[in-house]
């Protein structure tokens, strides 16, 4: 089954004036259809104000579809009597790790979404235990999150969700404040949590390198849908990605320019290793 | 006339087994008109050294020369850099306030003591390089997209004509396209305002494209000092200063490791496009 | 400028005191204070203080580190003593103009010191012992009666745990702020007042504008984690009474009563001494003493 489904989905934004009459209506999605397979990790790509934030609160129950329907493991986003299970089903974490995280000390913070659904004390401390120790931040389960760089703040955040017990997590730009090292860590335990807790991963983003271990890509543009596939199938469409402000990793554009003069190389290549295998074949 | 920092150091924290020497001893002295490319990992001191060479933190010990004179003496008034050495901060649009575009622009130059024509051309002239148009001048800076503010932010700084620009990671969180308009904005300041640049960045495809020369920071010290090329051959030495290199330069040593006669300085992927076809021919 | 805000922070160690329930400490606490107000005499602060040193040493926090956040008050302390020394009315010792100065008023700015001295030490190593959370939890505990009334207890428990956990992150942005208007130019050091006010506009409005965004991605993501009020929340660690806790009822309740009944009976045997030894030099040491 689908763990989220949305269709035709339209959002708007609608700015009143003082009297509260609309002054203006922003179509932040428009018409939006998707499907993601339970387990799949799938990577939405888009640049800055082409809707996938709006998108991601959509799965959570944050945002309501202004037209259409999303449901999230079967359950209509609107119908409120599930607003909670739905909360609960797809975790959501954001981009500024400051700005989410709200207990005092690391395994308070991971205790927060379970405290809220009414969790046992007993089951708690195993579900904070466990979520820590999935995320390798068991060390600091006592520790401020003032004293945490950037990366492990937002391993505290994944855990923070991961503690619920979700089916799927919404990742909403969480690398985009982060330094190189601490990307590569969020990134790194985002795949582990897909291939061994089998947890569906929607992340959001717009570096490109992050995605290539996808099972999927969509590609947002004005709110739309512009392109979906596997990474091989969208970067190797280099200049229409350059057309939604986006760009494809290094790699992929320098294997792109041979190909395009000519060498007999796959027309889309991921990673310095594929390059490597397939230019030993010309030499 | 260059900066030139001095046996520069800095330590912070009072309590003495808290102190952590978060600059030490940095000698370096940067030329008119130089792209300068900072880089080193989160923590390294990079934006303390930044602090100290725009006189924001008073050294340690050391001092920091600015058209040969030394900003930290006891007479020198450190008001007088602000219009010399402009500094734009991670997310610098955290720093508007005022009302309009227009007027939060002007704030800089206001603070110098400029007649009222020569802030407002100032300010004209700012927020044209940085390409906003000027429809949105008498907007409030709150209800600009984030790429715009960021923009605004760093007008802000210009409007103050400084000789010296320092940025600190000013492409953070945009989309690839922002972050080449930002870029793109810097080096046109280089080259057709002469400013001298120094460029904090995490992205080493964008230092290898944009600088013309390297300083790399790695607790505290100056580790390496050079040009691009030369810098990211230090393959080994950047990793253990928990860097990388660029894309297309890690790409060409592993060519090169799998037996394909590649040069391993490109550093650009055109450098690393001719270098592969001359091997393929 | 902003960073030396140690007032309210937590600082780690394993320790009883650290362990106590937060009920204990705060309830402690604020009879300890109560304590400090209703006897003036030094007997009666000897015992006090030889409390404070057993509790800590209990706690395992550094005294150095303790007493860097007496900094921040030292201002009123002074304050304190110069306006007792110089008001206080009674024998004069010393006159100029309106200010005179009386044994009294040296033994009171004596006693004040050393009052305000504990008070800010015992509720300092309230904060430093407590997690803000466990404070909150423990004052929302307490409080709880008061919902019948509709006081929304769980709600203003949050506030304030959120409140501490951002004082931090928010000091570290207005320095940043500062330095980024310095860099353009700005001016917070100006001699006259109302530049000095006008020139904090520029760091104030931005901290404002931060503090609501900071605020509504908390909400969101709070709303995101399933937050609704307190109604059906467990708790990480609940609040339960344990034999240390119920032990230092019983010292605190033993400290009460030793305090009350030291403070009656010197308050009465003083007087009743002093009036045969008044002008003697026994009757000098009594009124330093009590």
């Amino acid at each position: 089954m689908d763990i989220i489904k949305a269709e035709n989905l339209i959002f708007e934004y609608k700015r009143r004036d003082e009297d509260g009459n609309i002054e203006s209506v922003e179509r932040a999605l428009d018409n939006v259809s998707l499907d993601v397979k339970e387990g799949d990790f799938i990577s939405i790509l888009g640049a800055n104000g082409s809707g996938k934030s709006t998108f991601a609160k959509h799965l959570n129950a944050i945002l309501l579809p202004t037209e259409g329907t999303v449901w999230v493991d079967g359950m209509d986003s609107k119908d409120e009597d599930k607003l909670f299970t739905i909360r609960q089903t797809a975790g959501m974490v954001f981009q500024n790790p400051d700005n989410q995280i709200i207990g005092q000390v690391v395994e308070e913070d991971v205790a927060f979404g379970p405290e809220n659904m009414g969790i046992p004390t007993e089951q708690l401390r195993e579900r904070v235990d466990e979520a820590l120790k999935t995320l390798g931040m068991m060390e600091f389960s006592k520790k401020s999150p003032n004293r945490l760089s950037g990366g492990q703040k937002q391993r505290v955040s994944i855990a923070g969700v991961l503690a619920m017990h979700p089916k799927c997590i919404v990742l909403d730009e969480p690398t985009a404040m982060l330094d190189p090292a601490g990307r590569k860590e969020v990134i790194r335990a985002l795949r582990a949590l897909n291939e061994v807790e089998k947890i569906t991963i929607i992340l959001i983003t717009h570096y490109m390198e992050e995605t290539i271990y996808s099972d999927k890509i969509f590609v947002m543009n004005k709110g739309k849908i512009a392109m979906e596939g596997t990474p091989r199938e969208v970067f190797k469409r280099v200049e229409e990605l350059e057309e939604y402000k986006l760009e494809v990793p290094k790699i992929t554009l320098l294997a792109h320019e041979l190909w395009k003069k000519g060498i007999d190389i796959p027309e889309c290549i991921l990673s310095d290793k594929e390059l490597a295998e397939a230019l030993k074949k010309l030499v | 006339m260059p900066i030139t920092a001095d046996h520069l150091t800095y330590v912070y924290g009072g309590n003495k087994n808290l102190k952590t020497t978060a600059v030490d001893d940095i000698s370096v002295s940067i030329d008119d008109g130089q792209f300068i490319g900072l880089i080193g990992h989160t923590g390294s001191g990079k934006t303390t050294f930044l602090q100290l060479l725009s006189g924001l933190i008073k050294p340690e010990s050391g001092t920091v020369l600015i058209d040969g004179e030394d900003i930290f003496a006891k007479n020198f008034d450190l008001h007088s850099i602000r219009s010399k050495v402009g500094i734009v901060f991670q997310y610098p649009e955290h720093q508007l306030f005022e009302e309009t575009v227009f007027t939060d622009v002007c704030f800089g130059p206001k603070n110098l003591g400029l007649p009222k024509e020569e802030i407002e051309s100032r300010a004209i002239e700012a927020l044209r390089l940085v390409g906003l148009d000027e429809g949105i001048y008498s907007q409030s800076p709150f209800e600009l997209s984030g790429g715009q503010k960021r923009r605004v932010a760093i007008a802000g700084v210009i409007s103050m004509k400084p000789k010296f620009l320092i940025l600190d990671e000013p492409t953070a969180g945009l989309d690839p396209a922002g972050r080449k308009e930002i870029l793109g904005l810097v080096s046109k300041l280089c080259r057709e305002q002469n400013m001298t640049i120094i460029l904090v960045s995490h992205s080493m495809d964008d230092v290898a494209e944009y600088a013309d020369r390297i300083l790399v920071i790695n607790d505290g010290k100056l580790a390496i000092d050079a040009p691009p090329r030369e810098v990211f051959n230090h393959k080994d030495e950047l990793e253990s200063y928990g860097l990388s290199l660029p894309q297309v330069t890690k790409a060409m040593f592993r060519l090169k490791e799998s037996g394909i006669p590649v040069n391993t300085d490109a550093i650009t992927v055109n450098e690393a496009l001719s270098d592969i076809l001359k091997v393929l021919k | 400028m902003f960073k030396d805000v140690t007032l309210g922070q937590y600082y780690q160690a394993d320790s009883v005191i650290h362990r106590l329930d937060p009920r204990v400490k705060l309830a402690g606490t604020f009879l300890y204070m109560i304590s400090l107000f209703v006897f003036n005499n030094i007997i009666c602060y000897l015992v006090s203080a030889i409390l404070l040193a057993v509790v800590i040493i209990l706690c395992r926090v550094p005294v150095g580190y303790m007493l860097k956040g007496l900094r921040a008050v030292l201002f009123i302390m002074i304050f304190a003593v110069v306006f007792n020394v110089l008001f206080t009315e009674g024998d004069i010792i010393w006159e100029f103009w309106i200010f005179h100065v009386s044994a009294k008023g040296i033994k009171m700015a004596i006693l004040m010191v050393i009052r305000l001295f504990l008070l800010i030490v015992s509720a300092s190593i309230m904060t430093l012992t407590t997690t803000p959370n466990r404070l909150t939890d423990g004052l929302e505990m307490i409080f709880r009666p008061l919902k019948i009334f509709k006081v929304p207890v769980h709600e203003f428990a949050m506030m304030m745990s959120i409140a501490l956990r951002f004082i931090p992150i928010l000091s570290e942005e207005a320095d940043k702020i500062v330095k980024a208007q310095t860099a353009r130019g700005a001016k917070f050091d100006s001699k006259k007042l109302t530049d000095r006010v006008k020139s904090l506009i520029p760091l104030i409005v931005p901290l404002f504008i931060s503090a609501f965004r900071r605020a509504s991605d908390l909400a969101l993501a709070m709303e995101a984690r399933g937050y609704h009020g307190g109604d059906g929340r467990t708790k990480l660690y609940p609040l339960k009474y344990a034999a240390r806790d119920y032990i230092s009822y019983a010292v605190l309740l033993l400290y009460i009563g030793a305090i009350v009944s030291l403070g009656i009976t010197f308050s009465r045997l003083t007087a009743f001494l002093l009036q045969f030894f008044a002008g003697s030099h026994l009757g000098t040491v009594l009124f330093w003493l009590f």
